[in-house]
């Protein structure tokens, strides 16, 4: 956490504040102003990808509170995105309600589901954790299969969210739109970490105990972190029923749960920018794997093995989180940092 | 021994437990253990290994629940209350192993121990701006105080996974100061530290303890340094309370040596 040469602090508030230099700002800026230019260099292909690493975005935060910061472990968050998905999709087409209102209602309620998966974390960790959040993701599709009027094999279709006369019906647009949502909820979540609840989350993880008898309500923060971790998954759901207009159980598979956990590992546990970098790598790599990997892999599999594209995909990405669990179980969130370090005393050995 | 009477409020009780009994099975740690700690005071537990000292910190601060028996502090019953009530009632602790948080730096060590004295809650928290930055530059003060007290300035930012155990030590004592203890609870907050440190470590206890007037309630095996600093001791073993009084009088007790260095061979 050092400063450039040179740089001192005055006060506690320019030690606290996230942008601490007039670089800091620069940069921010620019990297504001490439983003939302980005949609006009972008090919039609990856502006799809760029909007689905926003939602994606969304998501992980979400679990990077509860898993990264709160050490929870989660394998629902597919799960409580089909559950957003779901009642924003059944707000708009049986609450009259128009879809903005409905995705923060929907948001919301998702948070409600999510504080009852969140009770048995009480009283059981780790493994067991993970099987009571995995079974989560199952209760909630069964769930929403088996309500008539949310046509589980069938979905439920809204119309393109709009504001005024802007309609968010084209990827360009929805780029916009999500990635508004992206940088707010970033902000969000840096706030939460950075204050009383972060410090309760992270203390909870470290040392639940020891956070029990220095003052931390540990249950209540456990069911905070939860509540917000399924507030983030909803209107991640929420995001994906206005991108693409429909919602069905099929566009929340299991394997996005482990995704979402992958994203993570990848990104580095318990950091925002990490997570971040998390899905945009991931997601990314999937995308070059898809459009250039499984051909090839098709193309050398013996004639009648079927279409090996397919399952290229997960084992590379099976493959990738092997690799940062044994070379970098830090993330790339690590090597950033170790970067960042380098760089401030360049040219400097130390 | 001029310490204890710059505060005129030495007869008053802090803390009051009464006929603690705590069993784990078949296991008596503790068996009608009363034990009661003056306003203002260092009161140390000794006693040889095994004997319920950390049970007896375990019961104060709400982690075992005694099966029998009450404990007061400032006369209100805190014998059933959860942990972290207890915490914000004003009582701090350190742990005999230690139990930092090693995610997070020292500084946000000690600011995580001023959860219960902050107000703001999490939305307010996730906005930021306003109320809680204020809130925030208002307790880092506080904690800057502590830091500046146990010299820790060097560390501030540093994660305390990376720290060495006798910074470790240290910042431990920060954290359950930053709660603002009105008792304090010290489980041999000297363990495993060479002389140096621990003349450090005796050095700040009684800074803290002139400066703010904090009830200390202190755990120790060094019987040197235990003798030099606590008003009173109590010596327990086996699970009972053996002998009570000023240094001078448990030096002299036969109790407390046949505790710890056996019984004199008859004839």
């Amino acid at each position: 956490m050092g400063l450039p040469c040179g740089t001192f602090n005055a006060e506690y508030r320019e030690d606290m504040a996230i942008l601490r230099t007039r670089t800091h700002w620069g940069l921010a800026i620019a990297a504001i102003v490439l983003l939302f230019t980005l949609p006009s260099y972008l090919s039609n292909t990856w502006l799809i990808v760029a909007n689905f690493i926003g939602i994606w975005i969304v998501a992980a935060l979400g679990l990077s509170l509860l898993t990264g910061y709160c050490g929870q472990i989660s394998l629902g968050q597919a799960g409580f995105m089909a559950a957003g998905a779901f009642s924003c999709a059944a707000l708009v087409n049986y609450g009259g309600l128009s879809y903005w209102p409905a995705l923060i209602v929907a948001a919301f309620f998702t948070g409600g589901i999510g504080l009852i998966f969140g009770i048995p974390s009480l009283r059981v960790k780790g493994f067991y954790l993970a099987i009571i959040t995995l079974a989560a993701h199952f209760i909630i599709l069964f769930v929403i299969l088996h309500i008539p009027a949310l046509q589980g094999t069938m979905g439920l279709n809204i119309a393109p969210p709009h504001i005024g006369s802007v309609t968010f019906d084209s990827h360009h647009n929805f780029f916009y739109l999500i990635m508004g949502v992206v940088i707010i909820m970033t902000i969000i979540t840096k706030n939460i970490v950075r204050t009383k609840p972060g410090r309760a989350f992270i203390a909870i993880r470290d040392n639940d105990l020891a956070a029990e008898m220095m003052g931390v309500d540990v249950f209540r923060y456990k069911l905070i972190a939860f509540f917000i971790c399924a507030v983030y998954a909803g209107l991640a759901g929420g995001l994906m029923l206005g991108y693409i207009t429909h919602a069905h159980i099929d566009e929340y598979p299991f394997m996005d749960s482990v995704w979402c956990l992958g994203f993570l590992i990848v990104g580095g546990l318990g950091s925002v920018a990490g997570t971040i970098m998390g899905v945009v790598f991931l997601r990314v790599f999937s995308q070059l794997t898809y459009m250039y990997l499984a051909p090839l892999a098709t193309l050398l599999m013996p004639a009648g093995m079927g279409t090996a594209g397919f399952g290229i995909g997960p084992f590379t990405y099976g493959l990738i989180i092997i690799l940062f669990l044994i070379f970098e179980p830090r993330g790339l969130y690590h090597r950033w940092e170790i970067f960042k370090s380098w760089y401030r005393l360049w040219p400097f050995a130390y | 021994m001029e310490r204890g009477k710059l505060l005129d409020n030495s007869n008053k009780i802090k803390l009051h437990a009464d006929d603690i009994d705590l069993t784990f099975g078949g296991v008596r740690a503790l068996m009608g253990v009363s034990l009661e700690i003056r306003e203002g005071e260092i009161l140390a537990l000794i006693g040889p290994n095994g004997a319920g000292k950390t049970c007896m910190i375990n019961c104060i601060d709400g982690f075992y629940r005694p099966q029998k028996g009450r404990i007061y502090f400032e006369d209100k019953e805190i014998t059933h209350l959860a942990p972290h009530k207890i915490a914000e009632m004003g009582i701090s602790r350190t742990f005999q192993n230690l139990a930092l948080y090693t995610g997070m730096s020292t500084l946000e060590n000690l600011m995580a121990a001023r959860h219960a004295k902050l107000k703001y809650g999490t939305l307010k928290g996730a906005i930021y701006f306003g109320w809680a930055h204020n809130e925030e530059i208002e307790h880092r003060k506080r904690v800057e105080d502590i830091i500046d007290l146990l010299d820790l300035e060097p560390m501030r930012k540093k994660p305390v996974g990376a720290l060495p155990y006798g910074q470790r030590k240290k910042v431990e004592l920060g954290r359950a100061l930053a709660l603002e203890p009105r008792l304090l609870l010290l489980d041999e907050p000297m363990a495993g530290m060479n002389v140096e440190e621990k003349e450090d470590m005796a050095r700040y206890i009684l800074d803290v303890h002139d400066m703010q007037g904090t009830t200390i309630l202190l755990v120790e095996h060094d019987m040197g340094l235990v003798m030099d600093i606590a008003e009173r001791i109590v010596a327990l073993d086996f699970g009972q309370k053996i002998a009570e009084g000023s240094p001078a009088e448990i030096k002299e007790d036969e109790k407390v040596l046949a505790a710890y260095l056996g019984k004199p061979k008859e004839g």
